[in-house]
């Protein structure tokens, strides 16, 4: 099964633990500024919203990159970086539409999410459930499942 | 390890910026942040300086665990003397500040002396400028750190800044970081202002990545996180309705200090507790509750996300005011409503919105107002001095007007900067302000509470509800519950608490973790962080001295055991109405067995035999 990151803003508090999380299993410190995941905050608006790479079937990044550094992770469906053929020369993050592509100055490469190779620390250390690695068929089950509630008119009719 | 092991010391007399190593024979005696940075103010301040004069120094300290991924570590405090007390002061924060600084490289920043004129310190992780904030002078919280973003073109970047009330004087100050989160009690903003430092920036890249052990680290901090989600308080409690959980509870034990403390039960609380915050409003249909929110690494997330009704007479032509912003814990609703028996959440939201955009404690700006309100009901302060407000109990008019003089020092404001005490001396009824140490008393009548009440006298800095929550064990039943109207047992337990919070301050974290945490679930975390070994024992130790080496700033700052004591009113007037009614808070009866197992004299002085217990400083 083929599993991919589901994002519920409305649950996410702003906490970072994703961020750190991530920076620790890729760079090996606690550090926001390396994750590959962001919380963005929209101070007036009251929300706090993840984003990461959601990696596209047809991969903008991948078709970019002009020396196939960016390959397809058969398993997990991700498109990791090889950092032995990455050159640096950042097309992908020109190409790449939702910008989670980004260029890494100390390492002179581009870093992207790859799942953490099937088991994302982001989700494990969310402490809301506001981040979780779900069956990718079926990404909108819990929307589905809260709206099938509101539709539910059983009670008045039964009234 | 986990410290950075780098303080930048700045100072602003002579405009220099110099890294040094931090003093680690003192981490190991006294751990970081709270109680590591007083060790350094101790060794250089002279207690009996000036606050505001160029000999105070003030101090933003992070903790070892502060940037980590421990739940809530990502605290910093503001340590200096206090110019509302006298006494050391440490103000406590949130946010995401104290992590950037850490993650720029820094355990500390140590202020000293005083700019010629405004100035603002950037970090960019090591390096550290001083620049010119004339232009920043005059602007609020809110204003300063929006222009400071947009100069510095990096939406990353923290700003930690003082408001117009702290540069007008207002000796209740607070360093505002992140927009709504509070370096808030004691006058700390008010000595950051005193140095002609408007600002502190910070971008930091370089991570936190120096823990003694990782993995091990990890595991505690996931055993930690899942203690927390699991139990009531942390995990359900504080997320839901925030610190506000508390307004119906504290008001039902008749511990709800009411009217400047005449009475300890308020009618109005259910219509500002955490529960009323939930409800939609008529004008539009939304809560006042947008949300809530975490600050750094907080898997408990008990921040308010808040919004006040546009059609409320306190924004209705002010639309600045019509987003979200941080609203209200249950200290800010207690203080702007009970205390000053207004019951209108919108009011209460708006000035307390007023407290962040410029700086002012809102416990000690509510208290205050509420001491002028009684003094204007006792027909000594009238209309001549409000410019024709009646600033009488329970006017939500008043209230709002009175947080925007005391923003920008207008007016009536000028009086309201005094805090209580010194505004009840000022018109003669010094009896009339309830405070300890000239610090205004937090939400907890400790007639309906007893071990508060010796909280209450015996903390480092005044009135304060943060350096021994006994109301955990007394309300709450954690860790066991103790009976709030009994004095029996309350010396020990204050004891216990103060030296349990002054070990979880030092470490970076969150006192809310101690509802669910006790120092054996925090000690595995320093431990694995840290090197040395870091046992519970050893954290109570640590505790210890920082509480003994507090008390010996402020005794030789000139502090006596005459002022471990409350205002009559809690010691003679028995409360009014509910489980406390009859009731005083019998304080008597508590502090000499305190002093005893403190090791003190019969007065409160400390012993040879204590200081060299400890290893105090001569």
């Amino acid at each position: 099964m083929l599993k991919s990151l589901n994002i519920d803003p409305g649950k996410c508090t702003g906490c970072l633990q994703c961020e750190m999380a991530c920076s620790l299993e890729n760079e090996g410190v606690f550090n926001t500024a390396k994750s590959r995941i962001k919380v963005f905050t929209f101070h007036e608006e009251g929300r706090f919203v993840p984003y990461t790479c959601t990696q596209c079937d047809e991969a903008w990044c991948m078709h970019a990159c002009p020396v196939d550094a960016i390959v397809l992770n058969p398993v997990t469906g991700s498109k990791d970086v090889k950092n032995d053929l990455c050159v640096g020369c950042k097309v992908c993050t020109i190409a790449c539409p939702f910008g989670t592509v980004n260029y890494n100055a100390d390492s002179g490469k581009v870093v992207k999410c790859d799942l953490c190779g099937g088991d994302p620390q982001c989700a494990s250390a969310c402490p809301t459930n506001a981040i979780t690695y779900v069956d990718a068929n079926a990404t909108g089950l819990d929307k589905m499942r809260q709206w099938a509630g509101k539709t539910d008119n059983a009670a008045s009719t039964g009234a | 390890m986990a410290w950075t092991r780098q303080v930048l010391r700045v100072n602003l007399s002579e405009g220099s910026c110099i890294p040094e190593p931090l003093n680690m024979d003192w981490a190991n005696q006294y751990l970081g942040q709270r109680g590591l940075a007083t060790r350094y103010l101790v060794e250089e301040i002279d207690p009996q300086c000036d606050a505001l004069g160029p000999d105070n120094k003030l101090i933003m300290a992070t903790g070892p665990l502060t940037g980590t991924m421990a739940s809530t570590g990502g605290r910093y405090s503001v340590i200096t003397k206090s110019p509302l007390t006298g006494t050391v002061a440490c103000s406590n924060s949130g946010g995401f500040f104290g992590a950037e600084l850490k993650n720029a490289g820094w355990d500390m920043i140590i202020f000293e002396g005083k700019a010629a004129e405004p100035m603002y310190l950037h970090i960019e992780n090591d390096s550290a400028k001083l620049v010119p904030a004339s232009d920043l002078w005059g602007k609020s919280c809110w204003e300063t750190d929006e222009m400071l973003h947009a100069r510095h073109q990096d939406p990353q970047m923290r700003v930690a800044v003082v408001g117009r009330s702290a540069e007008q004087g207002c000796l209740y100050s607070a360093v505002i970081n992140d927009l709504h989160r509070a370096a808030g009690r004691s006058g700390v903003g008010t000595v950051m202002a005193s140095k002609n430092l408007k600002a502190v920036t910070v971008r930091g890249t370089l991570g936190v990545g120096n823990i003694q052990d990782p993995a091990r680290f990890m595991s505690a901090v996931n055993a930690g996180k899942k203690v927390l989600a699991e139990n009531p308080v942390t995990g359900e409690g504080l997320p839901a309705l925030g610190t506000q959980v508390l307004m119906n509870v504290i008001n039902e034990v008749g511990a709800m200090p009411t009217r400047n403390m005449r009475e300890s039960q308020f009618e109005g609380a259910s219509k500002i507790s955490g529960e009323a915050m939930l409800e939609p409003r008529e004008s539009d249909g939304k809560a006042n509750l947008t949300r809530n929110g975490g600050c750094f690494a907080c898997t408990i997330a008990c921040g308010r996300i808040s919004t006040i009704d546009r059609e409320h007479f306190s924004v209705k032509e002010k639309p600045q005011y019509w987003g979200n912003s941080g609203g209200l814990e249950y200290e800010a609703a207690w203080a702007l409503g009970s205390d000053t028996g207004v019951d209108d959440l919108d009011a209460l939201t708006y000035a307390n919105f007023l407290c962040n955009e410029d700086g002012m404690d809102p416990i000690s700006f509510g208290a205050t107002v509420a001491a002028a309100m009684e003094l204007f009901e006792e027909g000594v302060i009238t209309t001549q001095h409000t410019d024709g407000v009646e600033l009488k109990f329970g006017n939500a008019q008043a209230l709002c007007w009175a947080a925007e003089q005391v923003a920008t020092g207008t007016g009536f404001g000028a009086d309201l900067h005094l805090g209580s005490r010194r505004l009840c001396e000022k018109y003669g009824r010094p009896e009339l302000s309830m405070t300890v140490k000239g610090q205004e008393f937090p939400a907890y009548d400790p007639r309906g509470i007893q071990g508060m009440g010796l909280t209450y006298a015996t903390s480092n800095r005044g009135a304060c509800h943060l350096r021994s929550y006994t109301v955990s064990s007394e309300i709450l039943g954690v860790p066991e519950k103790t009976d709030p109207l009994q004095t029996e047992g309350k010396a020990g337990l204050v004891k216990a608490f103060q030296d349990a919070t002054a070990a979880v301050d030092s470490a970076g974290l969150c006192v809310f973790t101690t509802f669910a945490w006790t120092l054996d679930d925090i000690a595995p975390q320093i431990d694995a962080a840290c090197d040395g070994d870091w046992s519970p024992e050893r954290l109570v130790e640590v505790g210890e001295r920082i509480w003994q080496l507090e008390r010996d700033f402020n005794m030789k700052a000139g502090i006596t055991g005459a002022d471990d004591t409350l205002p009559q009113r809690l010691l003679k007037d028995a409360a009014k109405s509910g489980p406390a009614k009859g009731k005083v808070c019998e304080l008597g009866d508590m502090l000499p067995e305190y002093y005893q197992l403190r090791g003190w004299t019969a007065d409160g002085q400390l012993t040879a035999e204590t200081r060299s217990k400890f290893g105090l400083p001569s």
